[in-house]
């Protein structure tokens, strides 16, 4: 689904991303773990071509992303509070990004009924908009909202920090859903290795730009990256 | 040597903490250079106020006198009301709030009545207090020169000057009370009107309390009434912000309460109507657009000071152009000057969302043009100076939509900087301006309708004027298909740079 060719990415003389090569198969559920500065947020920003690769290409279903913008009806992403419009009320950003995804409200209202438990009730009718909502509840809407429109691939950057324990667990239950649709692609970064060993498949790890395992999540992946990381 | 705790009870060292805390937030703001730029041409402003300033104060008493409309002291006494109410909405829009920054302050060693006294200190000196003193100190001395009693003159010149610090506080506790500041502002106007119109004078009432401070012999006396106002005033807001310095009261960002809102009339518009849909909320939701859309309706206004002749160097057809483009493109300026940077604090959404740079493009330009028209309906009234002058603005109208539409939204992709849709306190003149390549942008938005014109005017016959000016618009409307794909290329090209300078100061 996403292969990844020769990608660099430099600022100055600091190379901050070297990805001579990467193949995401289609329906995979894909982890991306490394500490502060790894390259994780720069490796889905050049994904979603929000900044330009100093050499390399990636394809997206075929679709060289910096090229042409076919990518974008069958992708979706949250990275941060710059993917949430502050002045909506969650239900109006839902049904915005529903419509831009040909979604009309019956549908965006089926699919987000479908997480009420994750919701915990501090989502729908609560007369606020999404700039008054606690950093967490924001995440909460946010990833619900990248989940509209059946997209093929979906891109999620740190989405268990600054979830509540039980909102990790749901969340946790729910990519697991989500992946186990062979259809979907699913890449999530964390820095937690509990959470990302549990949910995907396979877990890459970068370091300072540099992809240094690759390894398919087996019961003793938690411990090679513990080790790893332990340094 | 062993520790000592001294902080709290050393005003001095907290005093130079702040001091170097302020220096530091203004060399290293993100954006120093174009700020320093920014400052550099405020200095120039200020510069300029303080010159229209001092020569009115040296001046106005020979003026007056010499118009012969009575005693220079008391004419300006008639008109000091508006005076102090213009001062107090100009605060109101310009002046900062002293509670910015200090947030991280509350928790460390210094007495939280320090932090208020600081702050509210700082706002003493503020240029909006000392400005007045240019016109009141030289007015004050030419009135000593000529003869009038030296203890009147003092004990009114306190009197005023401590009127506009209280205007100082008053602004400081009324700041974010929308509801009771545009209703005393539009009130003042219906009083002006009224006066204008001579129905009504308010002056009578209220002159005779600032000649108070002038009489003697109880000019003196009267004048302790607002020093004493001011002293309350201060106390008030002491305790105001000192009550209030907790993160969840006055430090806190106040919410509204949210509706959602649906705007399903929008829907037959398609992918147009989703986006249509998002500008009108974020025009209605948030304050900085809103008060950019209200300033834009006021350009309505503009055209007064040159259909009613009453500035002699905007008279003759060419400036009724001039006029009529900005009487129907206010919201064009105010609003659409600004486009992309409404929507910076989630371009990246907007990026790699399913959309097309057209169809984002065509939302606003369709705003402005719904604006435009209804501007041009509202400005209707212009009939009574006249059918030439409202048959400039209409053909300013039909330009603005045809041709200075594309230009706002082409300058718009070089405009990178974020918009804080939160705040007021940049709505006038931002460093924005000074784009070198918005400013060449402004040259056909304004001065190519009046070459057109007047070569029109002036070489063929008045019609042709009107003609010309018109006949452009409907050209550029014409070629509205390749202007947008001209447009959105530079949209594209400029994408990352765009983002990238979203992501640095926001």
């Amino acid at each position: 689904m996403i292969s990844v060719h020769d990608i660099t990415k430099t600022y100055g003389s600091q190379t901050v991303l070297n990805i001579p090569h990467l193949e995401i198969p289609k329906g995979q559920s894909f982890g991306l773990v490394g500490n502060n500065g790894a390259g994780k947020t720069t490796f889905f920003s050049l994904l979603l071509d929000l900044i330009q690769p100093s050499s390399g290409k990636i394809l997206n279903n075929e679709v060289q992303v910096d090229v042409s913008e076919a990518w974008k009806p069958f992708t979706s992403a949250f990275i941060d509070e710059t993917f949430l419009i502050g002045y909506l009320t969650p239900e109006e950003y839902f049904y915005f990004i529903g419509e831009l995804r040909g979604q009309n409200k019956a549908d965006v209202d089926a699919l987000i009924g479908g997480f009420e438990n994750f919701f915990h009730g501090e989502i729908l009718g609560q007369k606020k908009y999404l700039r008054d909502l606690s950093k967490g509840n924001q995440k909460k809407v946010g990833i619900v909202a990248s989940f509209i429109g059946s997209p093929e691939v979906v891109i999620l950057d740190e989405p268990f920090a600054n979830l509540d324990p039980t909102t990790q667990i749901r969340l946790k239950q729910i990519i697991k859903d989500l992946a186990s649709n062979k259809d979907v692609t699913v890449l999530v970064s964390s820095h937690d290795l509990i959470h990302v060993t549990e949910v995907c498949e396979r877990i890459v790890v970068l370091n300072k730009g540099e992809i240094v395992r690759d390894i398919q999540t087996s019961p003793q992946t938690l411990k090679e990256l513990e080790s790893f990381f332990a340094g | 040597m062993p520790y000592k705790h001294k902080g709290i009870h050393d005003p001095t060292s907290m005093l130079k903490h702040f001091f170097t805390l302020q220096w530091k937030s203004f060399f290293r703001a993100a954006s120093f250079k174009t700020n320093l730029a920014f400052k550099i041409l405020m200095i120039f402003m200020a510069l300029y106020f303080i010159l229209v300033f001092l020569s009115l104060g040296v001046g106005s008493y020979f003026i007056i006198k010499k118009q012969g409309l009575g005693d220079p002291l008391r004419v300006v006494n008639r008109f000091m009301i508006y005076y102090l109410v213009i001062d107090l909405y100009v605060r109101y829009m310009f002046q900062k709030m002293p509670i910015l920054n200090i947030k991280p302050l509350l928790y460390m060693p210094f007495k939280k009545s320090e932090v208020v006294k600081y702050s509210l200190g700082k706002t003493v000196f503020s240029f909006f207090n000392w400005m007045h003193a240019f016109f009141f100190v030289p007015f004050s001395i030419v009135l000593l020169t000529q003869d009038y009693d030296p203890l009147a003159v003092i004990s009114w010149h306190i009197a005023v000057m401590a009127l506009f610090y209280c205007n100082n506080f008053l602004n400081i506790m009324m700041n974010n009370l929308d509801k009771v500041f545009y209703p005393v502002v539009a009130l003042l106007a219906v009083f002006g009107i009224l006066q204008y119109k001579g129905w009504f004078d308010i002056t009578t009432y209220t002159a005779p309390v600032f000649d108070a401070f002038f009489d003697l012999p109880y000019g003196p006396v009267y004048a302790v009434i607002p020093c004493l106002l001011l002293i309350v005033l201060i106390i008030a807001s002491f305790r105001y912000f000192r009550k209030h310095m907790y993160l969840d009261g006055g430090l806190a960002t106040k919410h509204e309460e949210a509706k959602t809102e649906d705007f399903t009339w929008l829907n037959r518009f398609g992918n147009l109507g989703t986006f249509l849909k998002n500008d009108i909320k974020l025009i209605k939701r948030n304050k900085r657009s809103r008060t950019s859309v209200i300033m834009g309706f006021l350009f309505i206004l503009y055209g007064l000071l040159f259909f009613t002749g009453s500035m002699e160097v905007y008279e003759g057809p060419t400036w009724g152009i001039f006029a009529g483009i900005f009487v129907s493109g206010g919201f064009l300026f105010s609003f659409g000057q600004f486009v992309p940077s409404w929507d910076s604090s989630y371009y990246p959404l907007m990026m790699s969302q399913n959309i097309q740079y057209r169809d984002y493009l065509s939302s606003k330009w369709y705003l402005i043009v719904f604006a435009t028209v209804i501007t041009t309906l509202l400005s209707s009234f212009y009939l009574y100076f006249g059918w030439q002058a409202y048959l400039a603005i209409v053909v300013g109208a039909i330009y603005n939509i045809g041709v200075n539409s594309y230009l706002v939204l082409w300058g718009g992709a070089y405009i990178k900087t974020p918009i804080d849709l939160t705040s007021n306190k940049k709505a006038f003149g931002d460093k924005q301006a000074f784009n070198v390549k918005t400013m060449l942008l402004t040259i056909p938005k304004l001065a190519l309708p009046l070459l057109v014109f007047a070569a029109g005017y002036y070489l063929i016959s008045p019609v042709a004027g009107y003609l010309a000016v018109a006949l452009s618009g409907i050209l550029g409307y014409v070629f509205k298909e390749q202007v947008f794909k001209l447009i959105e290329k530079i949209y594209k090209k400029e994408k990352y740079k765009t983002l990238l300078a979203y992501k640095e100061t926001s």
